[in-house]
């Protein structure tokens, strides 16, 4: 937890930090990764800057987050550049190709938008994009490990799911969260193409949904998320393969049986309900033992849980990661 | 022999032979024009592997073409373009690999060596690049002199190239792989279109049509 808290309290430093590499601080400042704000997002159109958060249907402006506060990850590594996160993405839902999506999703509409959640909660909640901009944003800088083997690092800006969970109050019996991106084939031209089942479903255990680490993002590189990159809120897992972390969600359920979710029903040979980061455990096709760091040439070796280890490891405590991959 | 051959097969062949000694040597002039300038994707070093790859196996399946259109079409000049395209296969196949082993891994023996083990498609591409080098190094007229019928069973090896080719197209792709069953049931084809009997049967066909 020590050197993800030590980035966390680097990544959201001042603005100003942005201009010079790793920020000097050493390891005195005891600060967590959470409750530290990036600035509350302003709100949109009107003069006064207290007007409140964009309300449904207005085009909520751009917030005012900060720039990036820090140049690396904290194991030293650079950011991946805005324009590379912003152009080389996987969403089926628009296409296959990778250099197809942001075209295809330009016009894609976010607004209004709203997340439903609900299930095995005691406070049902649909929330609207003013109620989810409301939430303290904070900076997180992790790495995207896709199962593909190439990798980004990338600087978000989101809040811990586990503060949206916490407020609708999952039952006893709630025992997984179960996450739908929207189904719009109108807008999303691949829905209508029958070769991969829509809508994209996930799913976290219950605990994994609860942890730090796990956040709902709605913007990086200190702007609000593209539709390429699953906009207007997104799931982030990053000691889990990228497929984990589902974009443009607008359904969070709470659950007692394991989802079933899409590439785990889609080829469960290939691809299970955990997909945690891990060399170990090949694909079955390829090795997961390297990645590609997209803008570096030269692999580097994959970490187990993407470096997450000292954070995530207890959640899966005698498990077998080779059953449970 | 066989130059003589081409020389007298007229002006169509001769095109096709140019065609094929320009085209291949643009087409890798274009995609080095496009790595030096920056305009592939954000992941170059992937687009510089699918290209090269996909290059190698279309140049390997028209090399394997070629005897068997020869056959079903009767115009056996064709044939002489087996040789070149075969050898520009073995070329890209080699650019693909040095894009993967210099470029992707930065010749990283160590992280080649972890990957081969947990890499289905690698270990089936390696014995293919195998068997084009090996074809490409046995196909100096000198060398088919030498090896007489052993150099005609080590060529016959093309084929068996073709199919694990195609299987490591079929492996490495995600999602939807009718592309590459569609080269894997192209190769079974040509391959088919070999055999002695079906031999025999297509140039009777060929020529009860043609009286």
């Amino acid at each position: 937890m020590k050197r993800f808290a030590a980035a966390a309290a680097a990544a959201v430093g001042t603005g100003v930090l942005a201009a010079c590499a790793t920020p000097p601080t050493g390891t005195s400042e005891p600060a967590t990764s959470t409750d530290t704000p990036v600035a509350a997002p302003t709100a949109s159109g009107g003069a006064a800057p207290d007007t409140p958060t964009p309300s449904v249907g207005a085009e909520p402006t751009a917030p005012a987050w900060p720039t990036v506060s820090a140049e690396t990850d904290e194991l030293g590594d650079p950011l991946t550049a805005d324009q590379a996160i912003n152009s080389y993405n996987n969403f089926y839902e628009f296409t296959f190709s990778k250099e197809g999506v942001a075209q295809l999703a330009k016009d894609f509409q976010t607004h209004p938008w709203s997340i439903e959640v609900g299930g095995l909660v005691t406070n049902p909640r649909t929330l609207d994009l003013a109620d989810l901009l409301a939430y303290s944003m904070q900076e997180r800088i992790y790495r995207m490990r896709c199962v593909e083997a190439w990798s980004m690092v990338i600087p978000w800006i989101g809040f811990p799911l586990a503060k949206l969970l916490a407020e609708v109050e999952p039952t006893e019996e709630a025992q997984y969260v179960r996450f739908e991106t929207l189904y719009d084939p109108e807008q999303m031209p691949n829905q209508r193409g029958g070769t991969f089942p829509f809508p994209y479903v996930e799913g976290l255990r219950l605990d994994e949904a609860m942890h730090d680490l796990t956040i709902l993002a709605m913007g990086l590189y200190g702007k609000p998320l593209t539709p390429q990159t699953g906009a207007p809120i997104r799931l982030v897992v990053p000691w889990k393969y990228g497929f984990k972390s589902i974009k443009s969600i607008v359904k969070i359920d709470l659950v007692k049986e394991m989802p079933e979710t899409t590439w785990s029903s889609v080829t469960p040979s290939e691809y299970g309900f955990y997909a945690n980061v891990n060399p170990n455990v090949p694909h079955p096709r390829w090795s997961q033992a390297t990645e590609r760091r997209i803008g570096e040439s030269g692999r580097r070796k994959t970490l187990l849980f993407n470096g997450y280890e000292d954070e995530v490891a207890s959640l899966y405590e005698g498990m077998d990661l080779k059953v449970w991959f | 022999m066989v130059l003589g051959k081409r020389g007298s097969a007229g002006p169509m062949a001769r095109w096709l032979h140019v065609a094929v000694h320009v085209g291949v040597p643009l087409s890798l002039l274009v995609l080095i024009a496009q790595v030096v300038l920056g305009r592939l994707s954000f992941d170059p070093i992937r687009d510089v592997e699918l290209r090269t790859g996909r290059t190698a196996l279309n140049l390997l399946v028209l090399s394997l073409a070629c005897t068997p259109l020869a056959l079903v079409t009767g115009w056996r000049a064709i044939r002489d373009l087996r040789r070149p395209l075969g050898l520009y296969a073995a070329l890209y196949a080699g650019l693909h690999f040095l894009a993967f082993a210099a470029w992707d891994y930065g010749l990283q023996f160590d992280l080649i060596w972890l990957d081969l083990r947990g890499n289905r498609f690698l270990q089936v591409g390696l014995p293919a690049l195998v068997i084009l080098v090996a074809l490409a190094v046995t196909s100096p007229r000198p060398a088919i002199r030498r090896m007489g019928r052993l150099w005609k069973w080590l060529h016959r090896l093309a084929y068996a190239a073709g199919l694990l080719a195609a299987l490591h197209f079929y492996w490495a792709v995600k999602v939807d792989r009718r592309v590459p069953l569609l080269y894997g049931a192209i190769v079974v084809l040509l391959l088919l279109l070999r055999l002695p009997p079906v031999v025999e049967t297509v140039r009777e066909l060929r020529e009860r049509v043609s009286a």
